[in-house]
């Protein structure tokens, strides 16, 4: 006779969650993003001006009680237009990596699932992407469907792709044959439930780990357009346009700079210690996506 | 081993071919014409006419990539539209910038990287291990650009020890160099802690250890030369990274390079020197992937005999 053992069972993301609050540098990291979507979302509220509000008296004034980052060449703001620009920047770095997600788990799961030529073929066009310079791909595409930030967005989406379609491409080879999706198959599932109902949701989890680092890496290569002149136009207060203007006032207005750039590192910083928490505790191979 | 290089050398063939293709297809997506910039005031259609037909601009597509090809391949890259001189001659005034700049990059990578990757690893768990890893983890997070404005306000504004801009002297390379060689640094710092610390657990190691040899001599001797393989092959596939942050950086610093050029020639819309740049850099990146797989292969002989 068999005993039915009851053993209780702590549901998995509890255990990732437990796991995750004992890794400091993930806890940093998860703090340092809850910040950027808080200043994001009540951007309006936090700013001391409006971003857009010029005053000619102060042009190019540095830091001081009232303007705490000081003020621009127009005499705007410094720390409201950075507050700003922290809310497109976050949306610009998800939308993005949303894009590349979406187009890298469509091709990874054909190209895994299917195998043969089309595989290949796919494979390929992954490898030659994934090897460019994203900021090369970038902007090819941005001088196709001209500058601008919704053009940022889709160019940088189309840049980032290939380690997406990789990693899925890799899990669904390694899943294919388990012996669950066979007795799914034996059960008379089609193609397709057995992709997208069985093997995606099994093949997700190193998706997310890259897609969290991603977002970083979206975010500088945004500010990096912007910068080359090539992403959101002036007036709007991306952090790259920011820095992009004030590089002809580096030697007189140096916080220009500084502080759009400090708060991008900042960012940046948050995303990749949370993505590095999560490789270490799911135990992800794929230290190279960092 | 020979055999193995001859067939990874035939692949870069079909890859040039693809490149080529997919450049010169998508630039001509591009909207915006360059011959209307080129016209003058009070120029007449037939004009326009008349430089369409100089530049082969009126043939079909396929037809224009064929004569482009055929011209690049023996050397022809053809004639920028902007600056009227042959693009090979600035592809060759502009080439070796980039280079110097590319390799002095790669060696500060390769130094401070591996550097870093061995104290922190060798001093695992210590403030050592610490500090080094955030160097390495700034470097991966710094934007190069905002680093380079950051370094040229600092080393040439305010101390003046470097020249803000400029190509000629040695000095002129240094902050370029650091500027877009942090960046790999960091990556291979953290690529060479890892693949040690894998290292030390392993059983050959102890071994060492037994035999009574010094720490020193086995992290040195034996377990860096293991631990580097890994170095090699990403460090060969983010060559693109060294060569995409050069491209921001000859910006920065008011370089001429193949960056500096592929951006002025994207802003004005000239076809030939975009096209030309694009596939010397995406080669030079390809290149230096086979480059590295060919080094792998020569250190691990377990890789060629895939290919037997």
């Amino acid at each position: 006779m068999i005993e039915n053992k009851k053993t209780e069972h702590k549901p998995p993301w509890l255990v990732i969650l437990k796991r995750f609050s004992s890794n400091k540098m993930g806890m940093i990291g998860t703090f340092l993003i809850l910040c950027l979507i808080l200043v994001a979302i009540f951007a309006p509220l936090l700013e001391p001006y409006s971003y857009k509000e010029q005053n000619i008296d102060l042009i190019s004034s540095p830091p001081s009680s009232s303007h705490l980052l000081g003020t621009d060449d127009f005499g705007r703001d410094l720390l409201s237009r950075t507050i700003r620009g922290a809310r497109i920047s976050f949306v610009v770095g998800v939308l993005s990596v949303a894009i590349s997600v979406i187009i890298g788990i469509v091709i990874g799961c054909i190209a895994g699932f299917y195998g043969g030529v089309v595989d290949l073929v796919l494979t390929t066009i992954a490898d030659l992407t994934w090897s460019m310079p994203a900021i090369l791909i970038a902007l090819l595409f941005v001088a196709i469907i001209g500058a601008g930030l919704e053009s940022v967005v889709i160019a940088i989406g189309l840049s980032y792709w290939a380690q997406y379609a990789r990693l899925v491409r890799g899990q669904i080879l390694s899943l294919k044959n388990a012996v669950f999706i066979e007795a799914t198959r034996s059960m008379g599932a089609s193609d397709f439930v057995i992709l997208f109902k069985h093997l995606l949701p099994n093949s997700i989890s190193p998706v997310i780990v890259a897609a969290t680092i991603g977002i970083g890496n979206a975010i500088v290569l945004e500010a990096t357009l912007g910068f080359l002149g090539m992403g959101a136009q002036p007036p709007t207060p991306s952090w790259g346009a920011m820095m992009s203007n004030g590089t002809a006032y580096l030697f007189i207005a140096p916080w220009m700079i500084i502080f759009p750039g400090l708060a991008m590192m900042i960012t940046v910083l948050g995303f990749n210690l949370f993505g590095d928490a999560l490789i270490d505790i799911m135990d992800v191979k794929n230290k190279e996506s960092s | 081993m020979w055999i193995y290089v001859f067939r990874r050398t035939l692949l870069l063939i079909p890859i040039f071919f693809i490149i080529s293709l997919v450049v010169f297809s998508l630039i001509h997506l591009v909207p915006g014409d360059p011959i209307d910039s080129l016209l003058g005031p009070g120029s007449t259609a037939a004009d326009k006419v008349a430089l369409t037909k100089v530049y082969g601009l009126d043939k079909s597509l396929p037809v224009q990539y064929g004569v482009w090809l055929k011209k690049f391949i023996t050397g022809d890259m053809g004639q920028s539209i902007i600056e009227k001189q042959p693009v090979s001659d600035m592809i060759l005034y502009n080439m070796p910038f980039t280079v110097r700049l590319g390799l002095a990059s790669i060696f500060i990578s390769f130094v401070l990287g591996i550097f870093l990757g061995i104290i922190s690893a060798a001093a695992r768990n210590t403030f050592i291990d610490y500090i080094s890893m955030l160097i390495a983890l700034l470097g991966v997070t710094v934007p190069a650009f905002w680093l380079g404005l950051i370094l040229m306000l600092v080393f040439s504004v305010m101390l003046g020890w470097f020249p803000v801009s400029g190509s000629g002297s040695l000095e002129t390379l240094v902050l370029p160099a650091i500027t877009v060689g942090l960046g790999g640094a960091g990556l291979i710092a953290r690529i060479t802690r890892v693949s040690m610390l894998e290292m030390f657990n392993k059983e050959f190691v102890l071994l060492l250890y037994a035999k009574g040899l010094s720490k020193p001599v086995i992290i040195i001797k034996h377990i860096f030369r293991n631990a580097l393989m890994p170095v090699i092959t990403i460090f060969g596939l983010r060559l693109g990274w060294i060569l995409g942050g050069a491209v921001t950086i000859e910006i920065v610093f008011s370089r001429p390079g193949i960056g500096n050029m592929l951006l002025s020639a994207l802003y004005r819309r000239d076809y030939p020197v975009v096209q030309a740049s694009l596939i010397f850099l995406t080669m030079a990146v390809i290149i230096g992937a086979f480059l590295a797989d060919i080094m792998y292969s020569y250190a691990d002989p377990r890789v060629r005999d895939v290919y037997k």
